[in-house]
């Protein structure tokens, strides 16, 4: 109760509403008592405080009523801050344009090497075998080759050649099957013999998710080579057994030979199986034969990060397709050949029978 | 609009006395040019407002002193001010710090800025702990200190049956509110 008197005291003498008589009293007790003293100046120094409080308050309304009224008048305008969006812009503006570039490289990086390896489930780890066609070294090999047949090319004038690979017949008329990616994309296909004769011809199926293609021959100068001395395998193949290869990694025909190594491909691919056996860009679409001489596959990819890990599509793939085709009345009488007549020769023999029916493709 | 420097310290006479026309004047002479340096370096309409705000604010507080010698344009000043207002704020956030080109001349007033930041605390304390005060206290507190209403009037409007009740009461609040400021203030120094 004292202490409420004494605030009372000290806020009418800070206020003069004091009387005289009691201003002397109000001085007198100061002097005598320091205790009472030291709460007056606390005291006067909060009051003045929550004066300066009071008039800090009264002072913000009156720019708070200044501003809205001017903005209402219009005399001041509110600048639009260039859109929060845009400001986030100016602000991060480094960042984001750090972060962009990478996006756009990541971008980039993934659409190449999404439309390079559109096929299938093809990882990044495999590698597709067409060959990037180089034309010097193409036209100094086929001045070397078989000077019997007078060589007219067939390739469209000052284009170049986009993609090489490897294609066999499967029917001597003149079908030739070969990768979808080899033949991917472009407009014109040429193949070429081992003898280095060129044929127009004409893509009439192409399958990215088994990666077949079918080519027909479709050149006044190529003659029926007639019955294929191979067979096409329908059925499995041992895991182990002797295969070898031929195919056009450079611009003459190579052979090459192995074993099978698994019976799936790349993931556990089913349409396709693993071969040990060299093979380089080119020789996809090359055609895998058993030691019968059977195809038992097609090449079309192989394992970068290995050595010696290739993966070649079963020949099966082959029949499925061909039923596709033969919807179409055109192709309807294709013929697959399914013994081999090469059976129980020896391996040069085989391979002199089999290089005519092998070609290179070569697309543009 | 250019103002000579009579004409600058009736302004500032006038703001001392929270005068509403010194402070549209003010207003209408530097507003844009705040808003717009504030805008320039990563600021909002908001934060225009706000900084102009404090800076007319510590224009007042100096006026107020009655000691306040301009020694140059007060456009420079509140140029300055609000210039040295809107980095601290920055800094504060965090943000990115823009390379503030001078549009104008500036003036030193870190010292200015210093002290205001400091009341600013203050005032900071005494509104925290009147919000920890409660009601009634807290209306009585301020209709009678900051809205200067008399005793009487504050009686009829709380419902007291007389003045000198409204009055203990006020008093009772005062102690409080002083013991909850100055708790606030050992805290916030120690």
């Amino acid at each position: 109760m004292q202490d409420l008197q004494l605030l009372d005291a000290i806020e009418r003498f800070l206020r003069g509403e004091m009387s005289p008589e009691e201003m002397a009293s109000f001085e007198q007790l100061r002097k005598t008592n320091p205790e009472v003293d030291e709460k007056v100046v606390e005291h006067t120094m909060f009051l003045q405080q929550i004066d300066q409080f009071a008039e800090r308050k009264n002072f913000k309304l009156t720019l708070h009523d200044v501003h809205s009224q001017l903005l209402e008048s219009g005399e001041i305008k509110e600048e639009a801050p260039k859109a929060t969006v845009f400001q986030m812009w100016r602000k991060y503006k480094r960042v984001m344009a750090v972060a962009a570039s990478i996006a756009g490289i990541t971008t980039l990086l993934i659409a190449g090497m999404a439309t390079y390896y559109s096929q299938k489930k093809t990882g990044a780890d495999i590698e597709r075998l067409r060959r990037e066609v180089k034309r010097e070294v193409a036209q100094k090999a086929n001045e070397v080759i078989n000077t019997m047949q007078a060589r007219t090319t067939k390739a469209p004038e000052n284009t170049p050649v986009k993609f090489g690979g490897t294609g066999f017949l499967v029917d001597g008329k003149g079908v030739i099957v070969t990768n979808a990616h080899v033949v991917n994309g472009s407009s014109t296909v040429v193949v070429q013999n081992s003898k280095g004769q060129e044929f127009r011809s004409r893509i009439i199926y192409t399958n990215p998710e088994t990666d077949l293609a079918f080519i027909k021959i479709e050149d006044a100068d190529f003659r029926s080579i007639g019955p294929l001395p191979y067979g096409i395998r329908k059925g499995g193949t041992d895991l182990g057994e002797q295969l070898f290869t031929l195919g056009y990694p450079r611009e003459e025909i190579v052979y090459n030979e192995g074993y099978m190594s698994a019976k799936t491909g790349y993931n556990g691919d089913t349409l396709s199986f693993q071969i040990g056996v060299s093979a380089n860009p080119g020789n996809s679409g090359g055609p895998v034969f058993n030691r019968n001489g059977e195809v038992i596959g097609i090449i079309n990819a192989r394992q970068k990060a290995a050595e010696g890990v290739v993966f070649a599509l079963t020949a099966k793939n082959i029949f499925r397709s061909l039923e596709e085709i033969k919807k179409d009345s055109t192709y309807e009488n294709i013929r697959l050949t399914l013994n081999s007549s090469i059976r129980n020769m020896d391996r040069v023999q085989q391979i002199k029978k089999i290089e005519d029916a092998v070609f290179m493709v070569k697309s543009y | 609009m250019k103002t000579d420097s009579t004409d600058e310290k009736a302004l500032l006479k006038g703001l001392a006395l929270n005068d509403r026309n010194s402070v549209e004047t003010i207003y209408k002479l530097y507003y844009n040019m705040v808003q717009s340096l504030i805008i320039n370096n990563n600021g909002s309409a908001d934060d225009a407002r706000d900084i102009f705000q404090e800076t007319v604010i510590v224009l007042y507080e100096k006026a107020k002193t009655g000691s306040f010698e301009l020694n140059c344009q007060l456009k420079t000043f509140v140029y300055s001010v609000s210039r040295r207002l809107w980095l601290k704020k920055l800094q504060q956030q965090q943000k990115f710090l823009p390379s503030m080109n001078n549009l104008e001349e500036t003036v030193p007033v870190e010292e200015e800025v210093e002290s205001h930041s400091q009341r600013n605390s203050e005032f900071q304390m005494m509104e925290k702990a009147l919000l920890h005060l409660g009601e009634p206290c807290r209306s009585l507190i301020e209709a009678f200190y900051l809205q200067k209403k008399s005793m009487t009037d504050i009686a009829g409007h709380f419902g007291y049956t007389n003045a000198d009740n409204a009055k203990n009461q006020k008093y009772k609040c005062l102690m409080r509110l002083r013991k909850l400021f100055f708790a606030e203030f050992k805290n916030d120094n120690v």
